[in-house]
């Protein structure tokens, strides 16, 4: 496997002029519900109301330090975001991470009546997932702590992230996955090298375990006891965008709902950006998606509730966003409703058509949860929270080849191919004749 | 009595347990119970409604119990409950 050096951005880990050298822009910890702080750590949980730790920023410092000019004269890939991320230095190793393009998806979005659509084409990561960017700040994180082993619950992408990740650092992996998990992300994993622990059940009953056997191994689990640095890296997916767009922020941004920690993080790196006066402040409208199957986060919303319900048995094939009990769900619905925005529950057979189009349309082949995120464009633009002449930014976060079958689902993949048609020709004997009669039958 | 797992971060109210037991017949009587003996877990632990701490999930064998009858769902001698921080886990 190739990892590759990352070098310090210029200027990177200075203090900022008329600064104390001392000065730090990562302050320590913070509860997310009672702002009690905590020390910097691999911890996850506030001790005094058992709400989320998050990263605390000295807000001034990032304001007087962070600039266009210097994230722009930065190499490539998400550590050139350095001021609004939890390490004072990039890391000396690791994956190229980030950087993914922002593709105009005009044909897609004419196709939905939306006339500015952008997919972040992030199935273009080591891993082939947006969710290297929440492994690369965590074991970036875990490095610092002395941590020698990482881990993680997932629901398959963060499988791959984690254990290429570490893998690049040379410190052993475990992963746990439900049993069921499709294949190529079970592979995709062991390639890596590491030791992939499957459990009988679904993705929280992997999450549930894994939070008891945090507590016993002392293992870096970047979604747990690593959470507060992992959650920080889905920040880099708003200042991407942003950077895109020229230094703005589009109207509508629509992301796949899991855990809900991509979604609400997102909608946070726009706020510090516009915080640090990267940006215009503007209006963001933040629509969800999540499967109709496992859809608890769009169940609340559409109900008008503020709790979220659980859902004990998820029947979906979009395996990657199968959570019942998301983490973060309660934060995701209210960054929906604050926004003007909506949580969109999208059919798999409609999830299906949409990785079809986008694949023959635009040229990017998406795994599931890049189908339900562009099923809910259209959703979204049918409920008339995306309006007239809104532009809107859609995240496609994994690569089609990590679900491989779900494009086939509601059609016949045995249907014989026609010329010009999208389809397998049968086998052809190595003759031209052979292949002109073909071409001939088939198109008559 | 069931045996009750406490989380590392409410250890210090249960002085370092990790394992308690506690009587009761439904996951509230548990709850009730598991305070009556360590008081200084009713701030973190109870919402002061009469419910529990919605950071805190409360498994009875490894379910949820929100999928069953939740605070009112019954518990039997030889059940085990574990109490598990609510935010974590990503995906
Ligand atoms: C491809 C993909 N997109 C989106 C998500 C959702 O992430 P989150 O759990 O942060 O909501 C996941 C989670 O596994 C994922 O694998
Ligand atoms: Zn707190």
């Amino acid at each position: 496997m190739t990892t590759e050096l990352i070098q310090a951005p210029r200027g990177a880990g200075a203090p900022a002029a008329g600064a104390p050298a001392e000065r730090r822009r990562v302050v320590g910890l913070a509860c997310r519900n009672c702002g009690r702080p905590e020390p910097l750590g691999p911890a996850y949980v506030c001790p005094a109301c058992l709400g989320p730790l998050e990263v605390a920023y000295d807000r001034d410092l990032v304001r007087a330090t962070a600039s266009r000019e210097a994230i722009e004269a930065r190499p490539a890939g998400l550590w050139r975001y350095l001021e609004f991320l939890p390490l004072d230095t990039p890391p000396a190793r690791g994956l190229a991470v980030g950087s993914s393009p922002l593709v105009a998806a005009d044909r897609r979005g004419r196709a939905l009546g939306v006339e500015r659509l952008w997919v972040k084409d992030d199935t273009r990561n080591p891993s082939l997932s947006f969710k290297d960017r929440a492994v690369a700040i965590a074991a970036a994180t875990a490095s610092e702590f002395g941590i020698d082993t990482l881990a993680c619950a997932s629901t398959g992408n963060l499988a791959g992230a984690t254990a290429a990740a570490a893998a690049a650092l040379g410190i052993p992996a475990y992963v746990f996955i439900p049993a069921d998990l499709e294949p190529a992300k079970v592979d995709h994993a062991l390639a890596y090298g590491a030791t992939v622990v499957p459990i009988e059940g679904t993705y929280d009953d992997v999450n549930r375990l894994c939070l008891e056997v945090v507590d016993e191994t002392g293992w870096g689990f970047v979604n747990v006891n690593l959470r507060p640095f992992y959650a920080e890296g889905s920040k880099t997916l708003a200042f991407e965008v942003a950077e895109g767009l020229g230094w703005r922020s589009p109207d509508v941004i629509v992301a796949p709902i899991a855990s809900g920690a991509l979604f609400t993080k997102v909608a946070r790196g726009f706020a510090e950006l516009a915080d640090a006066g990267l940006i215009e402040r503007r209006p963001i409208r933040f629509v969800g998606a999540q499967p109709a199957g496992c859809a608890p986060v769009a169940t609340a919303w559409a109900s008008g509730a503020t709790v979220v319900e659980p859902v004990r048995a998820p029947d979906t094939f979009v395996r990657s966003l199968a959570i019942g009990n998301p983490a973060d769900g309660r934060y995701a619905l209210e960054v929906a409703r604050s926004s003007g925005g909506s949580i969109e529950s999208i059919d798999d057979t409609r999830t299906a058509a949409a990785i079809r189009e986008l694949a023959a349309l635009e040229g990017i082949f998406a795994e599931t949860a890049g189908g339900v995120t562009i099923g809910a464009v259209e959703a979204a633009r049918r409920r008339g929270v995306i309006r007239d002449g809104d532009e809107v930014v859609a995240l496609v976060t994994g690569n089609g080849l990590k679900t491989p079958d779900a494009r086939l689902l509601g059609i016949d993949p045995a249907a014989p191919a026609r010329a010009g048609q999208p389809g397998l020709a049968p086998p052809i004997p190595p003759r031209l004749a052979a292949f002109e009669a073909w071409l001939e039958g088939a198109s008559s | 009595m069931s045996e009750v797992r406490i989380p590392p971060v409410l250890r210090s109210a249960t002085s370092g347990a990790k394992l308690v037991d506690a009587g009761g017949s439904t996951v509230r009587e548990v709850i009730e119970s598991l305070v009556g003996t360590y008081p200084a877990l009713a701030p973190t632990l109870l919402d002061g409604d009469g419910g529990i701490n919605h950071f805190v999930n409360v498994f009875l064998n490894g379910t949820d119990v929100r999928h069953l009858d939740g605070l009112e769902t019954p518990v039997g001698e030889r059940d085990s409950l574990v109490l598990l921080p609510a935010m974590a886990g990503g995906s």
